[in-house]
Order: structure tokens, then C-alpha cells, then sequence
């Protein structure tokens, strides 16, 4: 029995916050990863393009409430998502024909892009502050758990509690789809094909006529998906502040380097990686240990080998191990 | 000729920008400008040495603004009475141990070969964590318990205010030798995200550890290398010359203690500048500049890259380091939770392109200039958005959003500034000689 408490715990505590963090870390790694394989530079301006996303989702979701629209059990978000994607998709578009066209046909040195993006970031930083400001904003509606604590202790008779939250649920399923569709898409089709060609080698697929405004636009739209989906999914599981999405920034980066900046798959391994390696170390094992060892070994402390706020350091480190000893991440990603 | 022309009515126009404010608003408001602005130079000064010189490219410059501010605290207050014999030798103790801990697990890097290395790595650093951590934590529970309301922390060395400043360089430097070493060779992206994350740990270090500088609690009064207002106020000679000069003593003190300190602030400046303007010219700057523009001839040449490197992201991290602990003794406050990336770290980068990086007048007439503009433009934006909507009612929701939003369009501002500069003037105003 005591066992069985130790598995629950740890799930409800460590697994679970860690699969839905894990998740949403991956679809914003994806996108910045695509970036640096097909544009060929770190956007720094992709934490703000989330909050973009997901302050357009939360504006459209409003109105929807305000009109009577729900989905019953599941968030009225999830139909505003399409419409967040498309303010996304015309931002980013909008930005990539006045501002990163002009040194994309210049060749400028991907440095200079890096730059170019810290511009783009102040930008939508200032636009989405301006818009909806500063603040928490709560969007979230339908039913709270899947399972609630308390449910689940009456259902099974243990004392430990498994609550599942309906987002942490929508994000899992959310993720998982979104990541069959991309992959389908990159592999399947012809446009995928050819990104994935462009990404390669660049010459060869311009030698071969693939039109790389083309594969640039198809790009950016992939890209605001992704980052909308990531950005509303992140607000719906915790809060929406345009400042915590600036900060996923972090995060988001050692993910994508720590798979292998370019490569997708690496991507989103990534993405849980430094999840769980944030959820495990920051938690307080005390609980768990407590049902594991046997009686008067249990530890007096927390057991908590860091406290929350070093969150960024966890990611921090690994990141720096895995560029010290496999210095193109994970899988095989590429340097410009 | 016509060049230094340019460069000099470029200065004599920001000097003119802040001499309006003066007469529009009021003279504190400049020289409150002013003293932020001389430092933004300085921190400007510091990445245009990383970025203009070398092409390092550091974002990790907050960390090194707060470290040079952490310096401040550890030198200028007192003591805290009982606190170092309570608990200090535990923790100086876990710190030398985490740093033996870390040295060991590098020494055994290069001396034991596969499997050994592994399992010998992961053994040392467990092991050295746990004892760190036993070692530690009852040093800190004990120094955090003593009077907690007000101090808590390990506190300073009650030294003069002044020499926080070299030793806030001396810190930093201190750090990024320690980032450098790891960091450097990593490429220019990943040197980034690298600094971009050490920066944001240094912070967290900061808002944390209660025992270094109280954390979130705030280190406030700290000493001050210029008089007070108030006893200035008391001072009946002080009294007597304001009342000379057809001021009352209130503004006049306030006036005093800032131009106090925008002298001491002008002269580190220009002690900076010359050293840089110095070293830009020697072969070193000269060898760094060759560096910088092709890495792989100047090595054929047989310079070090990986030195020449360590070693001026060492130095420009060091000038941001005191450029941090002068912005902390101009606060009179440690607040580590005021830093963030966004003002510390982007903004300085926006002052150094806009400026023209390579250039050090250009960085430094850049920290001027958007410092003054990322201060006004807020009051200008509230002023544009009131004429703007001054058509709709005064309740309109409409209206009353935008003017809450206001505060906002610096951001938006600063992002335009910079995009516009590098499309059409992507040296900076005073572009690299």
C-alpha cells in the first residue's frame, strides 16, 4: 500500500506537472528549432510571439464567453485557438516582410539576425503590454479536474490524493497532435519536403527550384501555430503574464540545444528532458521517501535538493553539460 | 573633419535634450537623466568592449550589473553584529568546499579516462552537494535568525561607499572569469543562451540567498559618498549661499547632492573612456579587431584566440560590474528584485547599436541618448495619446486603456529605434573608424 501512495504521489507531484510542462516546453522548442534550421538564426523574439498568440486567443476567447459560446467540460480557449494562430500568423508575417526580408536578401550574418530579433522582441513585448497589459489575466472555464484528489481517494481507497487538471490533460492531447500533424506534414508532404530540403542545403534546393519565399512564409505559419498553441496551452495550465512568457525564453532555448538546435525530434526529447530534470530537483521528496523507506529511516528535511527559484538553473546546467560533452545536443543538430 | 563635426553636434544635441528638460520640467529631472545616463555610458562602454571590439555576444550583462551592486552591500554597511560568529565560518566553509567539490570533478576530467571518469564525476558531485548542503544550511538558518526584520544577512565590511566601486569590478570579474572559462568556446548563439542563463541564475542566487544581501528583503540606507539633503538643510552656511542664488535650501540640496554625484559619476567616465579609446588604439586593440574579423587567419597568425577572448570578457564585464555598484550607491538599495533582462541587459544592447558599436564615443553617446529617451518617452507618449483621443469622452473605455497603456510605448519605442538604426544605419551614429 505504502508503495502504491509513493506511486501516486510521485505522480501527481513530479510526472504529471512534468508531461504538461514537458509538452508545452517542446511545441515552443519546435518552433524555435524550425527557425534556426530553415532562417538560420536563434529568435529571440520567440517568447513574445507566444504571448502574442495566446493574448489574441484570450481576447477571442472573452467575446466568445461574453456571447454564450462554450464548449461545455472543455475550455472556450481551445476554439479561439484558430484565431489566435492567425493574428500570430499575420504578425509574424507582417515582421518578416518589413523587417527580416531586408537581411535575408542581404546575407547578413546570422548574428546580425540574433540582433535584428532582440529589436522584434521589444517590439511585441511592447505591443502585447500595450494591448492587454501587464498583468495575470485568467481565461480558463469548463470543469477544473479530470480527476479531482478527492475522487480519486474515494475511488481507490489510498490516501494519497492523483488530481489531474482538465489543461494539464488538454495539453498533453494538444501536444501530441499538433506533433503527428507536423511531423506528417514535414515528411509527407511536398511542402514539408521541401522545407525540410531547404533546411539542409540551401544551395541544392535552390538549384533544385525549390521557391524559398515559399518555404520562408510556410515557415512562419508553422511557426505561429506552434507558438500560439504553446502560449495558450502554458497560460491555460498556469497564468497568462506577458513577463513569465519572456522568461520561458530560457527554458525553451536549452530545450531546443540541448535536442540539437535544427533537429525537430531533438526538439521535443528536449523539451521533457529539461522538464523533468526542473520538476524532480526542485521537488520536495520528503513525501515520497516517507512511503518508500522503511519506518525510522524517513528523512527529517524536505528533501528538496533546490528551491523552486533555481528553476533556471537546473535548465542552465544541463544545457552547459551537454554542450561541454555532445557540443550538437542530443541528436544531431547543425551549426550555421 | 566633417565627421567629428557630426559627432560633436550629436553629443552637443543630447546635452541640449537634457538641458530642455531642465528648463521645461525641472532641473532634478535632468540631472536625475543625467546621472543614470552617465552610467548607462558606462555599461554601454563595457559591451561595446565584448560586442564592438571582440564580437563576443554577452547578454548576461544584468548579472554583471548585480553582482557589481552586491559589492556595494558587502563593503559599505556595517557588520551585523554576532552574525559572522553565529553561522560565517560555516558557510565561507561550504563555499570553499563546493568550489574543491567543483575543481575535483574538473581534475578528474582530464586525468581518468571512460568509465572511471563517469562514475568517479557523478560520485565526487553527489557527494560534495550533499556535504555542501549539510555544512551550509545550519549556517544560514543561524546568521538569517539574527534580528531577521532588519538584517538577517552576514552584512558588510563597513568599509567607504568608494571602494565598492573598484571592488564591484573586481567581482564581476572575478565571475565572468569563472563564465569565460566554461562558456567562451561555445558558438556565438549558444554564448547567448549561456549568458543570457548564468545572468538570470546570478539573480536568483541574489533573490534567494537571504544570508548574502537579505534577498527579496532589500538592503536599504546604504552609506553614501556625497552629504546628505537633510544636513545640508541644517547647514546655515549652505542655507545662507542658496538663499544667495535665489533658491530655496530644499531644491538647492536635492541639486547639490546630484551634481556631487554626476561629478564622481563624469569621472570614472572619462577615466573609462580614455583607457578604452588607449586600448582601442594599441596593437591589442588592433589585434582584437583582427580577431573579431577573422578569427581563423588571426590564429593562423598565431594569436590566442581563447585568451584574447577570456580576457576581454573579463574586462568589459568588470566596467559593467562597476557601473552597477555606482547605479546601487546613486539608489542607496539593493533590490535584486528590480533587475530584469529587458532594462539591464536589451536596453544597454540598444545603446551600444544605436550608438555604433566599435566606437566608444558612439556607445557612449548612445547610453545618453536612449537612457533620456527611455525615460521621457513615457510622459511624450501619455502626452501623444491625450491629444489623440482627445476627440472621444473623457470615460471612454477606449480612452482610458490607452492612457493605462501609455507606460508601455517605451518598450515599442526602443524596438523601433533599434530595428530602424540597423536597416538604415547599421554602424550606429558614430559608426567604427
Amino acid at each position: 500500500m505504502d508503495f502504491l501512495n509513493a506511486i501516486v504521489a510521485l505522480s501527481n507531484f513530479v510526472l504529471i506537472p512534468a508531461i504538461a510542462y514537458g509538452s508545452q516546453l517542446a511545441l515552443g522548442a519546435l518552433g524555435v528549432t524550425l527557425i534556426y534550421g530553415i532562417l538560420r538564426f536563434s529568435n529571440f523574439a520567440h517568447g513574445d510571439t507566444m504571448a502574442f498568440g495566446a493574448m489574441v486567443t484570450i481576447l477571442v476567447t472573452w467575446a466568445m464567453q461574453a456571447a454564450g459560446i462554450s464548449l461545455g467540460p472543455l475550455p472556450t480557449a481551445l476554439l479561439a485557438l484558430p484565431f489566435g494562430i492567425i493574428g500570430a500568423a499575420a504578425l509574424l508575417l507582417l515582421t518578416d516582410k518589413f523587417v527580416y526580408q531586408f537581411y535575408r536578401r542581404q546575407k547578413a550574418a546570422p548574428v546580425i539576425l540574433v540582433i535584428v530579433s532582440m529589436g522584434v522582441m521589444f517590439i511585441m513585448n511592447g505591443l502585447v503590454r500595450f494591448i492587454i497589459g501587464p498583468d495575470d489575466q485568467r481565461f480558463g472555464d469548463g470543469a477544473r479536474f479530470i480527476i479531482s484528489a478527492r475522487d480519486f481517494r474515494e475511488m481507490t481507497g489510498l490516501s494519497e490524493g492523483l488530481a489531474i487538471r482538465t489543461s494539464q490533460g488538454i495539453t498533453v492531447m494538444t501536444a501530441v497532435i499538433v506533433v503527428a500533424v507536423l511531423f506528417w506534414f514535414l515528411n509527407r508532404t511536398r511542402t514539408g519536403k521541401s522545407m525540410r530540403a531547404f533546411s539542409d542545403n540551401e544551395d541544392l534546393a535552390l538549384l533544385s527550384g525549390i521557391n524559398p519565399d515559399r518555404v520562408v512564409m510556410y515557415t512562419w505559419l508553422i511557426v505561429a501555430a506552434l507558438a500560439t498553441v504553446a502560449g495558450t496551452l502554458y497560460g491555460l495550465d498556469k497564468s497568462f503574464k506577458p513577463f513569465t512568457y519572456f522568461q520561458l525564453l530560457l527554458p525553451i532555448f536549452a530545450s531546443a540545444i540541448v535536442g540539437g538546435l535544427g533537429n525537430p525530434l531533438g526538439a521535443i526529447v528536449g523539451g521533457f528532458v529539461i522538464a523533468f530534470s526542473e520538476v524532480t530537483i526542485t521537488y520536495a521528496w520528503k513525501k515520497v521517501l516517507g512511503y518508500v523507506l522503511p519506518e525510522g529511516l524517513e528523512p527529517d528535511g524536505l528533501v528538496q535538493l533546490l528551491s523552486t527559484d533555481y528553476k533556471f538553473a537546473v535548465s542552465f546546467v544541463i544545457l552547459i553539460i551537454v554542450l561541454l560533452f555532445r557540443p550538437t545536443g542530443l541528436f544531431k543538430g547543425k551549426s550555421v | 573633419m566633417s565627421a567629428s563635426f557630426k559627432n560633436i553636434g550629436l553629443f552637443a544635441l543630447v546635452a541640449g535634450l537634457i538641458v530642455l528638460t531642465g528648463v521645461m520640467q525641472s532641473w532634478n529631472a535632468a540631472l536625475t537623466i543625467l546621472n543614470m545616463g552617465l552610467i548607462s555610458a558606462i555599461m554601454a562602454l563595457g559591451v561595446n568592449l565584448q560586442w564592438g571590439f571582440a564580437g563576443l555576444f554577452n547578454v548576461g550583462v544584468m548579472g554583471f550589473v548585480a553582482i557589481g551592486g552586491l559589492a556595494t552591500v558587502l563593503i559599505a554597511t556595517d557588520p551585523v553584529e554576532g552574525a559572522f560568529a553565529a553561522g560565517g565560518m560555516r558557510i565561507l566553509t561550504a563555499l570553499l568546499l563546493g568550489a574543491a567539490t567543483i575543481i575535483a570533478a574538473v581534475l578528474v576530467q582530464s586525468r581518468l579516462k571512460g568509465m572511471a571518469k563517469g562514475i568517479a564525476t557523478v560520485v565526487i558531485l553527489l557527494a560534495g552537494f550533499f556535504i555542501f548542503r549539510a555544512i551550509l544550511d545550519p549556517g544560514v538558518a543561524a546568521v538569517e535568525a539574527i534580528n531577521p526584520a532588519l538584517q538577517g544577512n552576514l552584512g558588510g565590511l563597513g568599509l567607504p561607499v568608494l571602494v565598492a566601486w573598484p571592488v564591484g569590478g573586481l567581482l564581476a570579474a572575478g565571475v565572468a572569469w569563472i563564465i569565460g572559462k566554461t562558456a567562451l568556446g561555445l558558438r556565438s548563439d549558444y554564448l547567448a543562451i549561456a549568458t543570457l542563463g548564468i545572468a538570470e541564475i546570478i539573480i536568483a542566487v541574489m533573490k534567494n540567498e537571504d544570508w548574502l544581501a537579505r534577498g527579496v528583503k532589500n538592503v536599504v540606507g546604504l552609506p553614501r559618498p556625497v552629504p546628505y539633503e537633510i544636513g545640508l538643510q541644517n547647514d546655515p552656511g549652505f542655507v545662507e549661499r542658496a538663499t544667495g542664488l535665489g533658491l530655496d535650501p530644499v531644491t538647492a540640496s536635492t541639486l547639490y547632492v546630484k551634481t556631487q554625484y554626476g561629478l564622481l559619476f563624469a569621472l570614472v567616465l572619462v577615466i573609462l573612456l580614455l583607457m578604452a579609446q588607449l586600448a582601442l588604439k594599441s596593437p591589442w586593440g588592433r589585434m582584437m579587431r583582427a580577431i573579431r574579423d577573422n578569427e581563423v587567419a588571426a590564429e593562423a597568425m598565431g594569436k590566442d584566440v581563447k585568451t584574447r577572448h577570456l580576457q576581454i570578457f573579463i574586462l568589459g564585464s568588470a566596467v559593467c560590474g562597476i557601473a552597477g555598484a555606482m547605479m546601487t550607491t546613486l539608489d542607496g538599495q539593493l533590490t535584486p528584485g528590480t533587475y530584469q533582462p529587458l532594462r539591464f541587459t536589451f536596453l544597454i544592447w540598444v545603446m551600444v547599436i544605436v550608438g555604433g558599436s566599435g566606437n566608444n564615443f558612439g556607445a557612449v553617446l548612445g547610453g545618453f541618448l536612449i537612457w533620456f529617451l527611455w525615460v521621457q518617452v513615457e510622459p511624450m507618449g501619455l502626452f501623444l495619446i491625450e491629444v489623440m483621443t482627445s476627440g472621444l469622452a473623457a470615460d471612454s473605455a477606449l480612452r482610458l486603456h490607452l492612457l493605462d497603456s501609455a507606460a508601455h510605448m517605451r518598450l515599442l519605442t526602443m524596438g523601433v529605434i533599434l530595428l530602424l538604426v540597423l536597416r538604415f544605419s547599421p554602424r550606429g551614429l558614430i559608426p567604427e573608424r
